[in-house]
């Protein structure tokens, strides 16, 4: 039985998350979240999902002992939930298909979705090109020049990508004209948010769909090991992947579960985007309550990493609550930890992973080290890595 | 009483309806934000919505997300917002002054810190845009208590029963979204404004203003017709943007001049 019961009725862990939008989100949200609540346990529903996860994505996704990456470090053993094989590499699809799903129960013929690095909206053009929904994509004018590759494959699949001109041009102003476009065009159009962030029932939703990386990775972990890891490991950004696998586990006792944001170029300097990490004060932004990096002025403040999926100043308001009653730990690693260990996972095992996921793969080696051969660590390889060849070889000043 | 109250009373005494011009603190420059308030008194505003620049103005449309961005190069933050009131405050003691902004401002600098300056300011009603009565109820109890008026918006979509909660919670006047969308969006629906206007009345005594897509005088005066107030924000501050330093002030009284009489022949 599971005895954490969060959010409440009306999407606050504690504190944290709610309903912070103007008037004229508050009828859609309420749809949604009555739309959710049927079909959340609605057998047809389920199956349908479970299906597309299986057929399309090709899940379950396989636990991979990384055993010559383990030897290296020398201590725990290190273990890949191998998320990176997913349809589209990442584990942004597990989500995208299930609020696809409710968006055709709900008639809606048109999705919108906001994206960084483009994974999301990826993911997104993916399962509306398969469902024959309309789909339009709004990116910062920023992340468009930088992630070309992932725009051109957005448009193949038949989606509109919109560049956004406004703010910082990066992640959270896509995710500002996203929430304008759907005030716009309530009746017949349907947000896709790519992250446990956003206004409830967005967090609780996008963490339900997650969760199957959780489930797979608790039967797995017992049918490999008979027993559960001693701790899981996952990145941060708005934090999805780490809810998807944290959440199964919340209620497991002795697992520990470790987020690990991006501390860009160190926590001293400024330039990250660790909220929690750097205690960032509490604040309200894209409709939740949560840890916020911000100035005295209360406004959003530039965030850097080295992974655009990680570049994001808030964090979901579950790990925010995770963090207060320390259920979970969360940590940071530099942009040149990351890459560190980028290359470490390339050589060792021949699996290139994503720099979002390479922030997980330093911290495990970090803590491996002080860990006994016979100690297990879980690390959810969030996603692939051939997305950002470009930022690799731009690092190493090779044009490719 | 509030200013608000005893300004809508004088003007229900004198069949007139209420214009509320909007603008952003700080844009183009704080040094003309003090000027252009007493520039819209002296031209025919009777409130003035004052907005708090941030970051990220998700329900605003681009033309009041520039104002906020040409704003915040000048680091304008609610403390100088408050700051300009004050300097407003000392030639002007009775046009009430709403501030429109967002939750995480107010946040930063506490509620109760918040609600302490803009009372000692001069503050008289407060919007907060992502605010909904259910997650603001400890600050509506604060604005209550140092007698400031919270304002809050009703929209298209928002049903009976909730247009009943937030009735509970408002004072001062109801600010009615006349448009699905973003500030400054498409052209509003006189019909539809003024059905849904009529359904608020009939369950409140609270004066209703209408805002969000009055673009000129014409559509100024069809609000006028039937509501108590009428709000213009964007093209207040696409005015200032397109206006040079020295013809700033003539052209935002000019506007004002115009709705004020379209208002009036209403």
């Amino acid at each position: 039985m599971q005895l954490y019961d969060m959010p409440d009725q009306r999407g606050h862990f504690g504190p944290f998350g709610g309903i912070f939008v103007a008037e004229t989100l508050v009828e859609a949200l309420e749809e949604l979240r009555l739309m959710y609540e049927k079909y959340r346990h609605d057998p047809d529903f389920l199956a349908e999902f479970a299906y597309d996860l299986k057929h399309f994505v090709g899940r379950p996704s396989p636990i991979y002992h990384a055993k010559r990456l383990s030897d290296k470090i020398g201590g725990a053993q290190i273990y890949l939930k191998r998320e990176d094989l997913n349809h589209t590499g990442a584990h942004k699809v597990n989500n995208t298909i299930g609020q696809a799903l409710l968006a055709k129960r709900m008639g809606k013929p048109r999705v919108i979705a906001e994206t960084g690095a483009g994974q999301h909206g990826v993911a997104t053009a993916t399962i509306a090109a398969r469902l024959g929904l309309e789909c339009v994509v709004y990116m910062g004018a920023e992340d468009v020049k930088r992630q070309a590759p992932n725009v051109f494959r957005m448009k193949l699949l038949g989606a509109t990508v919109v560049p956004v001109e406004s703010g910082s041009k990066t992640l959270k102003d896509a995710l500002n004209e996203a929430m304008r476009d759907w005030v716009t065009n309530i009746s017949d159009t349907f947000y896709i948010i790519g992250t446990v962030a956003g206004p409830h029932p967005y967090p609780m939703m996008v963490r339900d769909f997650q969760a199957v990386i959780g489930v797979e990775a608790k039967r797995q972990m017992q049918e490999m090991l008979g027993r559960q890891p001693d701790a899981v490991i996952a990145c941060v950004g708005g934090g999805s992947n780490a809810m998807g696998i944290f959440y199964p586990y919340i209620d497991v006792p002795n697992v520990r579960l470790i987020g690990v944001e991006a501390a860009g170029h160190g926590i001293e300097t400024g330039l990250h985007a660790a909220p929690l990490t750097a205690n960032s004060p509490i604040g309200v932004l894209h409709g939740n309550r949560t840890y916020l990096m911000q100035d005295e002025d209360g406004n959003i403040i530039e965030t850097h990493s080295v992974s655009a999926g990680l570049d994001y100043p808030g964090v979901g308001p579950e790990h925010a609550w995770l963090k207060d009653i320390h259920r979970a730990e969360y940590v940071a690693i530099t942009d040149d930890e990351a890459m560190q260990a980028f290359h470490n996972l390339c050589r060792t095992e021949g699996i290139i992973p994503a720099l979002e996921s390479s922030h997980a793969l330093a911290y495990a080696e970090k803590m491996a080290k002080s860990m006994s051969p016979d100690q297990v660590i879980l690390v959810n390889l969030s996603g692939r890595g051939d997305k950002d060849i470009n930022t690799v070889a731009k690092l190493a000043n090779i044009t490719l | 009483m509030s200013r608000i109250k005893t300004v809508f009373g004088e003007l229900k005494g004198q069949g007139k309806k209420a214009l509320i011009p909007y603008i952003t603190a700080g844009d183009p420059h704080p040094e003309q934000t003090v000027p252009l308030m007493h520039a819209m008194v002296d031209a025919g505003a009777d409130m003035i919505e004052l907005g708090v620049p941030f970051s990220d103005p998700m329900a605003d449309g681009p033309v009041i997300q520039r104002a906020s961005e040409r704003a915040l190069v000048h680091k304008m933050g609610l403390r100088k917002v408050l700051a300009m009131v004050t300097q407003f405050r000392e030639t002007d003691q009775t046009t009430p002054i709403i501030l429109m902004g967002y939750a995480n401002p107010i946040e930063a600098m506490g509620t109760a810190a918040f609600v302490q300056a803009a009372k000692a300011a001069g503050v008289d009603g407060v919007l907060t845009v992502d605010y909904p009565p259910e997650e603001c109820e400890k600050f509506n109890q604060q604005l209550t208590a140092a007698a400031m008026d919270s304002i809050f918006l009703l929209s298209p979509t928002t049903e009976p029963a909730r247009t009943d909660l937030i009735i509970q919670q408002a004072t001062g006047f109801l600010y009615y979204v006349s448009l699905k969308g973003v500030t400054g969006a498409a052209n509003l629906d006189i019909v539809e404004v003024s059905k849904r206007v009529a359904e608020i009345r009939a369950r409140t005594d609270l004066p209703v203003g209408v805002g969000f897509g009055v673009k000129d005088a014409a559509t100024a005066k069809a609000v006028a017709a039937i509501a108590d107030a009428v709000v213009v924000g964007s093209r207040m501050v696409l005015t200032i943007e397109q206006s040079a330093a020295d013809t700033l002030l003539p052209n935002i009284q000019a506007l004002i001049t115009e709705l004020r009489v379209a208002i009036d022949a209403a």
